[in-house]
């Protein structure tokens, strides 16, 4: 779901720069709040690992290729606005680096992947773990639904931004100066690909690292309960259960 | 072992098995993602370059597209796979830069992080 350069004319990449400006603000200024410093590495990784696990592209016989996105791991980790910042510095990185993704289109693509993904992805995950204990399995079932959610949700806003390039641009011949294929076509096609494989994908890879998580280092959840069958806190570094 | 230490030597494997990303889908037959076409698969798909798309699309030249080195177009699966590796790691190593970065920049500091 990278949209590349000239796919979406400059009403669409504009709004999305402007959605994104003030959203990279607040995720700072969220950011530089709540994050400890001994945590920035755990950024980094974050960033990493969504940078790298973009690489997998998933084939669908015949067909196209997908991939998961890893931005709900990252918000169930480290929350879902330094999820915003790690997702986009993976995103701009691709972009420049290796083209993966318009420049042009790097609001469009932070929009999908490290704000609307990782945000619905989060929120779902929140809504199935609730209050649950740190090792409770409905902490990794909601992180496995909200990356398939997640993705999902991201895949629809991409297919909406392409679908409605035909309708915003075109020339007398009735040619699309952009993507040329409407919403009938974008969001089907957008959508069997994300639901039926790319978002299983997800799931499985969210789901898995979480719930290992929680055997290993249960409190590096974000805002989960510190877990209670540890007697003292001291016991975190340890990490192994007898 | 620390689970960060765990979980770095995690992304070093799926650097080293990224190349499976790339060889799959060549098995498989699958083609480009949806909507990531370039100027001339969409000429066979569509029958035409739209107009502007041709135009924004040739802005910027990324020094290793879609993660390979320059005029490896038409290389080899086993060629593609090892400049896909070395993608892999120069994209990580600028992502952790600039996140390292970025992080030192907003992170809180404690006075009480010793431990």
């Amino acid at each position: 779901v990278h949209i590349p350069d000239g796919y979406l004319g400059p009403q669409t990449y504009g709004a999305a720069y402007a959605i994104m400006a003030p959203v990279w603000a607040v995720a700072s200024r969220i950011v530089s709040r709540t994050l400890r410093s001994r945590q920035v590495p755990m950024l980094a990784l974050g960033a990493a690992f969504t940078f790298v696990i973009m690489m997998f592209n998933v084939p669908i016989p015949g067909g196209t290729t997908g991939h998961a996105v890893g931005a709900v791991l990252v918000a169930v980790l480290l929350g879902p606005w330094a999820a915003c910042i790690a997702v986009s510095v993976a995103l701009i990185v691709q972009a420049v680096l290796f083209g993966d993704g318009g420049i042009t289109a790097i609001g469009a693509n932070c929009l999908n992947m490290a704000v609307i993904m990782p945000f619905v992805g989060y929120g779902v995950y929140r809504i199935v773990a609730s209050r649950s204990a740190a090792r409770s399995p409905r902490r990794w079932i909601g992180a496995a639904l909200g990356g398939y959610i997640g993705l999902n949700a991201a895949a629809f806003a991409t297919a909406v931004e392409f679908g409605i390039q035909p309708l915003i641009a075109h020339d007398a011949a009735g040619h699309a100066l952009y993507a040329p294929y409407p919403l009938s076509v974008a969001i089907p096609v957008m959508m069997v690909g994300h639901l039926v494989v790319f978002g299983v994908v997800e799931a499985v890879a969210t789901g898995l690292v979480v719930a290992y998580l929680q055997r290993a280092d249960a409190s590096m959840l974000y805002g989960a309960p510190a877990p209670s069958p540890e007697p003292s806190p001291a016991g975190r570094e340890a990490g192994g259960r007898p | 072992m620390k689970t960060s230490t765990k979980l770095w030597i995690g992304v070093i494997a799926l650097i080293v098995l990224s190349p499976l990303g790339l060889i799959l889908p060549a098995w498989l037959g699958a083609g480009t993602a949806w909507g990531e076409w370039s100027a001339e698969e969409l000429r066979n798909l569509v029958g035409y370059v739209p107009a502007r798309l041709g135009h924004i699309s040739r802005i910027w030249h990324a020094p290793l597209p879609d993660y390979a080195f320059k005029g490896q177009e038409h290389a080899s699966t086993p060629a593609l796979s090892v400049s896909y590796v070395v993608s892999a790691v120069v994209g990580v190593a600028a992502v952790v830069v600039v996140a390292l970065l970025l992080g030192k920049l907003l992170a809180r500091r404690e006075k009480s992080d010793a431990a």
